[in-house]
């Protein structure tokens, strides 16, 4: 049973991580809640399908599928969490400004929210295909101790869900003038993380072979596998062993969302008071 | 509205954006697989069959890995990088780069009692 809840924590970690960052970055985004059901709804539903499939998946572009499919999910994600900082990075000011207020939801356009809720359902879906064959393999081996298995499953699955809110809840609690600044800096290096992580999957491909020497070795330090190290390396991208393309992509990434977000920044600034109607308190 | 009617080609630019970075590089793969080593391993009861793979250094490896086992399992290696799912009865195929000798641990997450094994570069 404990080993059922751990490797289903395991899987749905990265996820809780991912929706409890995404929700604070987002908080005072009209419909944001219910966006992130939905996702996580279209999540499972992904998750399912990837699992039914997986067979195909992974026996496509002579077997390199399943990496391809894995790669081309972290793209799409990195892709939409850059785009979230930098719309946040734009409306902060608008947001801070009602939250402080406590005043009605502002129409602030929808986009941000269907941003969002693709965020959380990439995250739901790369790992819950996994989730989904694990507990298939349950079900198809029987009875023996299935239903300690089960159990155990369903525990890791609610830990993943409190790890989420406890996030979420843990960044809220910051001051509301900082909380903008710390989602959208975490937000930014969990984007470099996961886009080094497609890197990793299309090295595992067979697809690139440049710049596949170690950057370093911090496995002494602190190891991936071990419950710190799998946190931070969802939240910050944390590497034991990267290899130099890696840690030139995760640069990279991290600069070009910086740089685009204080661009927008300086203009959400400019337009924010008029836009908004909301007096600086 | 004019939010909410911008949102689709958005999405879908960016996804088939991603989608052609993946596509242009399978391309060129197709080409280098030629020399690589090629091995096959088997699960079966949830163990590997051989649990003991020697391969020789300096060559890239194609690790086939087939699963007799009607559930799914995950094959995992730390000191390799690797972390694959094999659908039941299904066939998976690990890439690994030119190996320095020495030997690495494998296992299958969903079983690890039992499923063990040890590749050895020599």
């Amino acid at each position: 049973m404990l080993a059922a809840l751990v490797i289903v924590f395991r899987e749905v970690l990265e996820a809780g991580l991912i929706i409890g960052v995404v929700l604070a970055a987002s908080r005072g985004v009209p419909g944001r809640s219910r966006t992130v059901v939905l996702g996580v709804l279209a999540g499972v539903a992904g998750s399912a399908m990837v699992a039914t499939f997986a067979a195909q998946i992974a026996s496509a572009f002579e077997g390199r599928g399943q990496e391809l499919f894995t790669a081309a999910v972290l793209i799409l994600a990195v892709c939409m969490l850059a785009w979230h900082v930098i719309w946040m990075a734009e409306h902060a000011h608008e947001l801070t400004a009602r939250l402080r207020q406590l005043g009605h939801d502002v129409t602030l356009g929808s986009r941000s929210v269907a941003v969002l809720g693709t965020v959380v359902a990439l995250a739901v879906m790369r790992e819950g295909s996994e989730v989904v064959l694990f507990l298939t393999g349950i079900v198809l081996q029987g009875a023996e101790g299935a239903v300690a298995l089960a159990l155990g499953s369903a525990g890791g699955l609610a830990l993943g869900a409190a790890v989420s809110a406890g996030v979420s809840l843990g960044l809220s609690a910051l001051p509301v003038r900082h909380l903008f600044a710390v989602t959208g800096m975490l937000v930014t290096l969990l984007a470099a993380g996961l886009a080094a992580q497609a890197v990793q999957q299309l090295t595992s491909a067979g697809l690139i072979s440049f710049l596949d020497g170690t950057l370093w070795d911090s496995t002494w330090l602190l190891s991936e596998d071990s419950w710190p190290g799998r946190v931070l390396h969802v939240l910050i991208g944390y590497m034991d062993r990267p290899t130099v393309l890696q840690g030139i992509v995760y640069v990279a990434t991290a600069v070009t969302i910086f740089v685009l977000g204080r661009t927008r920044r300086t203009l959400g600034l400019a337009r924010a008071p008029s836009e908004a109607g909301l007096g600086q308190s | 509205m004019s939010d909410r009617s911008a949102t689709p080609p958005a999405v879908s630019a960016l996804a088939a954006g991603a989608m052609a970075v993946v596509a242009l590089l399978v391309a060129p793969a197709q080409v280098r697989s030629a020399d690589e080593i090629e091995v096959s391993i088997t699960i079966k009861d949830h163990r590997f069959d051989p649990a003991e793979v020697r391969v020789p250094a300096g060559k890239a490896i194609k690790l086939t890995v087939k699963n007799l086992d009607a559930s799914a399992e995950e094959f995992e290696s730390k000191t390799l990088k690797v972390e694959k799912i094999i659908a039941g009865n299904g066939t998976g195929v690990i890439r690994l780069k030119p190996l320095a000798k020495g030997s690495h641990k494998f296992f299958g997450e969903y079983h690890e009692k039992t499923a063990q094994g040890l590749l050895i570069v020599e």
